[in-house]
Formats: C-alpha cells, sequence, structure tokens
C-alpha cells in the first residue's frame, strides 16, 4: 500500500526536476567510454538522459547552458564497499542497519530493504561527487563471530528520493582469511571446508526444495532464508564478494572459485599485488582501498600503497574504495583515488575504478558509469581535476536530476560563520 | 648540570628547549645529595626518563630554487634554505650558497618545515594493531590514569612511525587514549629511526596532560557500573581530582617553604601529574568534542588555576570561536572527520579555517596512522571547504595547521614549526605543491640529518618487525 504511493511520488518528483534540455559546454570530458577524454566538450542532456556527449556537439536553442569552461565532466562516483544510506550515527546502533547479529538470517539478509533515502550523509556524499554506492552489509560481531555470511550488497543511488535502490541484491558478502577462520572456529581450513559444505548443501537444496518442505531430505543447517539467497551464488547469476588480504587466501579463494564455478570479486587484497598475474587470469575483479599500507594484521604484511598500481599494470580490473563499510568519511573516495595516483596508477584508470568499473561489475552499466548517450544523466562537473582537494563540484546531476549543492553540514557553517 | 632536588618542577624539562644541545646527563648528582648531610632529604628526580636523542652531525646544505612555505606567513618563489649544524640559519628567495653547502635541486619542488602531528598513537597502539598485544593505548582501569605516562608505552618499531616519516613527520605528541577522564602523560618524540622511546624523546619538550569530555569515559565506566555515567559525572570526577591536587600541591608548597623540616609528603604520581598542570608545567590536552563542553572545561580551569594548552578533535570548535581565541586555545582537528558518533555529528570541514579566520591557533591532527601520513592532504581538504566558503586563506597561512601551530601546541615552537633562522632544520623536500595530492616527500630532514630519500632504498623502512617479512621486500 506505501510503497506504490512512493513510487508515485518519486515518479512525479524525478519528471518535474528532469523535463528539459540541459547542455554542459566547453569542459574537459572524461567519458569513460568510446570517446575517451574530450578535450573540449559538451555534454547535452534532454529529459534526464544524455543525448551526446563529445566535441562539436550542437547546443539547441531553449537549452539550459552550464558554462563548463576549465571544468571538467566526470561520471559520478560510485562508492563501493559502503553502508551510505544504511546508517546514521554510527555509535546510535537503532540509526544504522548494516548488520544483523540474528543467527537465524545471513545469506538471506537483503540490505537494499529498509534504507533511509533522507539520511544526511547523502547530500554530504554528493558534494564529493558521489553519485551511486554499493551498500554492503557488514558483520555484527558483537555477540561473537557468528555469521558466515553478511547479507547481500545493492547498488543506491544519492537522489534522496523514496525509489533508491538502483539494483538490488548485487552480491552475495562473504569474510574469509582472517575473520572467515575465526567464523569458522578459528583456523581457515575449518573455514573452506565449512564454506564448500554450505555450497554443498544449497545445491541439494535448490534440487530438492519440495521435499525440504515437507521436512524430509537431509537436514539443513542454514535457515531456508539463507538457502534460498545463496541458490544464485551457486548457479553463478550473482558474485560474492570476498573480504580477504593475504596472498595465499587469494589463490585459496580463486581456486575455490574455479571448484565451485562462483563468481568472486575480492575486496580489501592487501596483498593482492603479489599474486596479480593469477587474479588476471582468472578475471576477477578487485576492490582496493588504494592508502591501505599499513600491516595492520598477519594478513596485510604486504600492504603497500603501489596495490592498485601494480594490479593495474598487470590487468586487473580495479575498483577503488576509500575504508571498509564508509559512510561517513565516503568523501575522501577521490581524495583515495588520487593518492593511488600519485603512487603510479594512471589518472585515467583511477576515474574508471570508481565509475565505470564498478557499474560493470555490479550490473548498472546501462544506466550510468560513463557519459553516453541513452545513459542517465548521472555525471559531476568539477571546477577542476576532480582528484584534488582544492577542486570542487560545480553540478552534481543523479538519476538526470541536477541536485543542490547543499548539505546540513553548509547550514551549520552558515548559522555560525560570522558576517563579513 | 644536577637537576634541583626535591621539587615537583619538572623545570629541567622545560627549560632550554635547545633541541641539538645535549640533555642533562644522568648522574648521580641527586643521589649524592641525598646523602649530604645538610640536606636530609629525598630528592625527586623530575626527568626520570630523560631523553638520549642527540643530534647527527651534519654538514651545511642548501635547498635551491624550490617554492618555500616558511610557516611565518611568506611563501617564496625561487627560495633558497640554508642548514647548518642541525639548524636553518637563512631562508630567502634567490640567496647565494656560500661555499662549503652541498648543493640540493629544489626547482620545481615545495620546500616546507617537517610536518609535525599534534594527535597520534603511534608507538603506544602499533602495527599489526590485529593484535592486542601491541595496544598500549588506553589504561581503561580507572577514570583517573594521570600516573600513567604513555611514554612507557611507546614501541619504537612500530611500522607507522616509518610510514609518517615517509610521509615527512619529524614530530609528534602521542597521547594515551581517551576512555579515562584523565588519561595519563603525553611524550613528545621526533620521529627518528630509534631502538627506545628515549632515543626518540623530543629534548626538552613539555608533558602533556590527557583529559577527555564526553561520550568515551561515560560510555566505558558506565559500561562497568561505575561513575562516570553521565557527562554530569564526568565534571564531578574532573573537579574532584582537582581538589585532590590542589591539596597535594598545598601540602608540598607548606614542607617546602617551611624549610623542608621533616619528611617531605608521600610522593603520589596521579597528583604529581595534576599538581605540574596547577603549576603550568605540563599542558592540557584536552579531547573535547562538543561547544557546551569546552565551555565547561575552560570554567574548571578558572575554578582551579590553571590553563588548557589544546582541544583535541574539537568538532565544534567553530560554534565558540571567539571564546577559544580570548582564551588563546589551540584547536586541533580534522577537515574530513565526522558523524561516527553523537558528539560529532555537528562537524564540517571549515572547523579549522573558521578558527583560523577569526584569528586562533587552528591544528589539522590525525589520531589516525593512515591519516598521520597526509596531514597535508586532510589540510588541503579544509582549506578547500574554506575556499568555498569564501575565506581567502592562502597556503603560506594553511601550511601552519600541521607544522607551526602544531608546534604551539606543544610547547615547542621555540625550536621547530617553522622555516626561519635559528630553527632546527626540520625540513620537507615535497616533489610538489604540498595542498596536491599528488605531492609526496621526497626528502625529509631531522635536525639537518636526512631521516628519509625516496631515492634512496636504504632509508626505508626502519621497523625490526617488517624485517626479512613480506613487508620488509615489497
Amino acid at each position: 500500500m506505501i510503497r506504490p504511493m512512493l513510487g508515485a511520488l518519486a515518479l512525479m518528483l524525478s519528471s518535474q526536476a528532469s523535463a528539459e534540455t540541459v547542455a554542459i559546454v566547453d569542459a574537459r570530458l572524461m567519458t569513460m567510454a568510446a570517446a575517451g577524454e574530450v578535450e573540449r566538450g559538451t555534454v547535452l542532456i534532454r529529459d534526464g538522459r544524455i543525448v551526446a556527449a563529445g566535441a562539436g556537439v550542437a547546443v539547441p536553442t531553449g537549452a539550459r547552458v552550464i558554462d563548463g569552461r576549465g571544468g571538467v565532466v566526470t561520471p559520478g562516483f560510485i562508492q563501493a564497499d559502503s553502508t551510505l544510506g544504511a546508517v546514521e550515527v554510527s555509535q546510535v546502533p537503532p540509526s544504522a542497519d548494516r548488520a544483523t547479529h540474528s543467527a537465524g538470517i545471513s545469506a538471506g539478509f537483503d540490505i537494499s530493504r529498509g534504507l533511509n533515502p533522507d539520511s544526511i550523509l547523502l547530500p554530504v556524499s554528493r558534494l564529493a561527487g558521489i553519485t551511486h554506492a554499493v551498500t554492503t552489509p557488514l558483520y555484527d560481531d558483537r555477540r561473537g563471530r557468528e555469521l558466515q555470511f553478511s547479507g547481500q550488497a545493492a547498488v543506491i543511488d544519492l537522489a534522496q528520493q523514496p525509489d533508491m535502490v538502483t539494483r538490488p541484491r548485487v552480491a552475495m558478502v562473504l569474510e574469509m582469511g582472517e575473520g572467515g577462520a575465526a567464523r569458522a572456529g578459528g583456523a581457515r581450513g575449518a573455514a573452506i571446508v565449512q564454506l564448500k559444505a554450505t555450497l554443498a548443501d544449497v545445491r541439494h537444496f535448490a534440487r530438492n526444495r519440495a521435499a525440504y518442505d515437507r521436512g524430509g531430505g537431509r537436514p539443513q543447517p542454514l535457515a531456508r532464508i539463507d538457502l534460498e539467497a545463496l541458490v544464485p551464488v551457486v548457479e553463478g547469476r550473482m558474485p560474492v564478494i570476498v573480504k580477504v588480504d593475504r596472498a595465499s587466501d587469494i589463490v585459496e579463494m580463486l581456486t575455490l572459485a574455479r571448484e565451485e564455478k562462483l563468481k568472486i570479486i575480492l575486496d580489501g587484497a592487501a596483498e593482492g599485488w603479489r599474486v596479480a598475474p593469477q587474479i588476471a587470469a582468472a578475471g576477477v575483479p578487485v576492490i582496493v582501498d588504494p592508502i591501505a599500507n599499513l600491516p595492520r594484521s598477519f594478513s596485510e604484511l604486504g600492504a603497500t600503497e603501489e596495490n592498485a598500481a601494480r594490479l593495474n599494470a598487470a590487468g586487473v580490473t580495479l575498483i577503488l574504495k576509500t575504508g571498509s563499510g564508509v559512510a561517513h568519511r565516503a568523501r575522501e573516495l577521490r581524495y583515495g583515488a588520487g593518492n593511488a595516483v600519485a603512487w603510479g596508477l594512471p589518472h585515467a584508470a583511477a576515474i574508471a575504478a570508481i565509475t565505470i568499473n564498478p557499474a560493470r561489475i555490479f550490473g548498472v552499466s546501462n544506466r550510468i558509469g560513463s557519459l553516453e548517450s541513452g545513459k542517465e544523466a548521472d555525471l559531476v562537473l568539477w571546477n577542476g581535476d576532480p582528484l584534488e582537494p582544492l577542486s570542487r563540484p560545480e553540478a552534481v546531476f543523479v538519476k538526470g536530476m541536477q541536485m543542490p549543492l547543499t548539505a546540513r553540514p553548509l547550514d551549520l557553517r552558515d548559522r555560525y560563520m560570522p558576517a563579513r | 648540570m644536577i637537576r634541583p632536588a626535591l621539587s615537583l618542577s619538572i623545570a629541567v624539562a622545560l627549560a632550554g628547549c635547545a633541541a641539538t644541545r645535549p640533555p642533562p646527563a644522568r648522574t648521580p648528582a641527586a643521589t649524592a645529595t641525598v646523602a649530604a648531610p645538610a640536606e636530609p632529604v629525598r630528592a625527586i628526580d623530575a626527568n626520570p626518563f630523560p631523553s638520549t636523542y642527540r643530534a647527527p652531525v651534519v654538514g651545511k646544505v642548501a635547498l635551491v630554487g624550490g617554492n618555500v612555505l616558511t610557516a611565518t606567513g611568506a611563501e617564496i618563489a625561487d627560495g633558497t634554505v640554508l642548514m647548518d649544524g642541525g639548524r636553518i640559519v637563512a631562508v630567502g628567495a634567490n640567496l647565494p650558497v656560500p661555499e662549503g653547502y652541498q648543493r640540493v635541486d629544489a626547482r620545481g619542488k615545495w620546500v616546507t618545515p617537517g610536518v609535525i602531528d599534534a594527535h597520534s598513537h603511534l608507538g603506544a597502539w602499533s602495527q599489526p594493531e590485529s593484535a592486542d598485544a601491541l595496544n598500549d593505548v588506553n589504561e581503561m582501569t580507572d577514570p583517573n590514569t594521570a600516573q600513567a605516562w604513555v611514554e612507557h608505552s611507546i614501541w619504537p618499531q612500530d611500522p607507522g612511525l616509518d610510514a609518517a616519516r615517509q610521509a615527512g613527520v619529524t614530530t609528534l605528541m602521542v597521547l594515551p587514549g581517551s576512555a579515562n577522564l584523565f588519561g595519563g602523560r603525553s611524550v613528545t618524540l621526533k620521529n627518528v629511526p630509534a631502538t627506545t622511546m628515549q632515543g626518540m624523546k623530543f629534548p626538552g619538550a613539555p608533558y602533556g596532560l590527557k583529559i577527555a569530555c564526553g561520550e568515551n569515559p561515560k560510555r566505558v565506566y558506565a559500561a562497568k557500573g561505575r561513575s562516570p555515567a553521565t557527562r554530569m559525572g564526568n565534571v564531578a570526577g574532573y573537579r574532584k581530582a582537582w581538589i585532590d591536587a590542589q591539596d597535594y600541591a598545598r601540602r608540598w608548597d607548606k614542607w617546602e617553604k617551611g624549610g623542608k623540616v621533616g619528611d617531605p609528603p608521600r610522593r603520589d604520581l596521579q597528583l604529581e601529574t595534576l599538581a605540574g598542570v596547577l603549576k603550568g608545567e605540563i599542558l592540557v590536552q584536552n579531547h573535547c568534542y562538543r561547544a557546551d563542553e569546552m565551555a565547561n572545561m575552560i570554567d574548571i580551569a578558572r575554578e582551579f588555576g590553571f590553563r588548557i594548552r589544546t582541544f583535541h578533535h574539537a568538532n565544534e570548535a567553530y560554534k565558540i570561536a571567539p571564546m577559544l581565541v580570548k582564551e588563546d586555545i589551540c584547536v586541533a582537528t580534522w577537515a574530513s572527520w565526522w558523524g561516527y558518533k553523537m558528539e560529532v555529528f555537528d562537524a564540517i570541514e571549515e572547523n579549522a579555517p573558521l578558527i583560523h579566520a577569526a584569528g586562533g591557533c587552528a591544528i589539522i591532527h590525525s589520531d589516525d596512522p593512515l591519516v598521520i601520513q597526509r596531514l597535508n592532504q586532510e589540510a588541503a581538504a579544509a582549506l578547500s571547504s574554506a575556499w568555498r566558503a569564501g575565506l581567502k586563506i592562502p597556503k603560506s597561512e594553511a601550511i601552519k595547521w600541521f607544522t607551526a601551530n602544531s608546534a604551539r601546541a606543544l610547547g615547542i615552537a621555540d625550536n621547530v614549526g617553522t622555516l626561519e633562522p635559528g630553527k632546527n632544520a626540520d625540513v620537507v623536500l615535497w616533489s610538489a605543491d604540498p595542498f596536491s595530492i599528488y605531492a609526496r616527500a621526497d626528502k625529509v630532514w631531522i635536525d639537518g640529518g636526512i631521516v628519509f630519500d625516496r631515492s634512496d632504498p636504504s632509508y626505508r623502512p626502519h621497523s625490526d618487525f617488517t624485517l626479512g617479512q613480506v613487508g620488509g621486500a615489497r
């Protein structure tokens, strides 16, 4: 009853906002598409969609023109491994829906349900050029490390509209390595064997649903919601984000993915550079925090700020992130990407790793991730190099709508800043 | 030099502050005094863990042709910085380089003072942090642990110190954590490779006392079923401690002024530190987020007659900027951290710039082993927000946020923090504008001795922990 109403409201707002023609002119375009970088070009937006992006695009009469001289247009940034939309104040649990510690639901936890489009974190992140996030369940280990999976991630937009889920259930989330070992009682060997057993259970369940419902068949340790959620995983339709850092753990997971025919995305991969050729050969994408250069655990002794550059040089498809489960500090994504460039990653590869790469890997590149005709107007006009802290966005479009450059912290600033 | 006997004073530690002058030798003289019949009293060693740091013997170095930010407010294009005997001897545009100087080509690069972090836990909460054995930062056993000195938690092999040095950090103040109302004494370190804490200890730097406001102490002790469980409990805890400290200081004063007759009052390490604050010898470094709580702390300081040197984190400082400027209290904060708990819900990126614009002492600090490696970038984020707000703060001023102003907060501004003749030669040569995300520290000097050179692999990493491991071979 409520959902259709909200849907109708969203439709009304978005159609209101986007029924016009907008031209961003004279800007450098980082299209992340076949056109590559266009030194001086135009992005033409009609009714919320990109109709042209490149040099020599004619601006129709009546179009609203945004002067992009000296600026840069990029696709909107996508924050991977985020909890945007699922948290307001980290240490106020009722304001957060990032994780469950219920033993009754693990893989089944669907973070796309119950998100908060009114979150004040969304406009704050937009001011850093972020228009979408891969909102990813965390583990809640308050009662010990009980759960095998933390749940299913979703791609969301930051337009602050009720229909904020771009694509639900884009990936299952699994921690292996040290964390996985702890969840399996303290040893990696137990975690890997247990995971294989779980996958076998899921396959058995998928073949014998009727018997399961009759209470027959072999007993299943997992709840039905978890088994059901894992069926797309064993069928290779849903990728698994595997959080793992040590080189040997990465190799174990590549092997397991091959054995079990799983589609995996490595997350963290602090020592990924040490096994970069194997990762590249397996065609497995990697989510990397470019500034994670410290040996924070015995699984990250090889951590280096050159990880992103080395993985890229080996031909691995990269997604860059900042922190883990990031929400408030999501706005540092572009600084992290800039640091990756400082440590050897080509600039265009860094931009791809926060736009088109995550869009492709999480199955939303038909809508966003590049400046191409037919895609949603989901882009940012910057007054300089988008990876420089001293640059700022001048226009942000999400889902075809131009967003106000406001946020609660700016309201606070204006309340207290002395008149000059 | 003989340390003054029978005094709570840490005057020795405060006096001079000359980093290049060897600290007073640790002699048995004090013991001898005890034995002397004319002075039948036991000496209190005011500096029982003295610095053994010695400035290196160095030649003359000239950085030539760089863009120099002096942190005194000047930006010098085509600048020259001359270092001799561990000191800065001249800074200016197109200076002639005298005979005998080793020339370092700084053309196309930027030169700044060494980065100073006013809030770190490196060495006390070391990597790998997943090992509980390496977490020695919070003595979470009593709301008042003023008797604890964080220097006794320092592990000089923390790989984080190497990473910070490679990012241009030459000096850092390490603080105890914020679980307690009184966490203990801070220590200021020179970020030189060392095998002992004493080998890094900044000679003459004053001690600080870590005080924590707000959520952390009340959360920790409410969970233990004891006071403080509320903010009013926090304040009651501070005031009780200061009452005790006043009483303690009075007893010692009375005994000293009364000709030191009879047994001296019994020493109490906890009260000794608090009394050191009352005497102005130990600087108050106060973790405090909210504006209303900072105002309460200022009133407490006035009630008991001490000063607060710095509010740390202080994310609501912008709400009371004129008060903090009037009280001459520094504000050490971030640009980007906010929202992880209620007391940082109102944090804004413009916090440091608004303090700066009000005429105050603004500092960008880290509190984090990753942020300490990019204080220049964090300052750039703050500067960017200032420009967005229309505040015309130049880079030549913003550089102070992680150099000169941090030195002031730590009480070492006479020695470090700026590029001025007479100052210690703590210098960073950056590959580019340090407010650019692409800038890296290429060379780093402490007291004129090079401690990091990106072009020379022998400068990384120092830590024994990484030796022979995967991380050591990167």
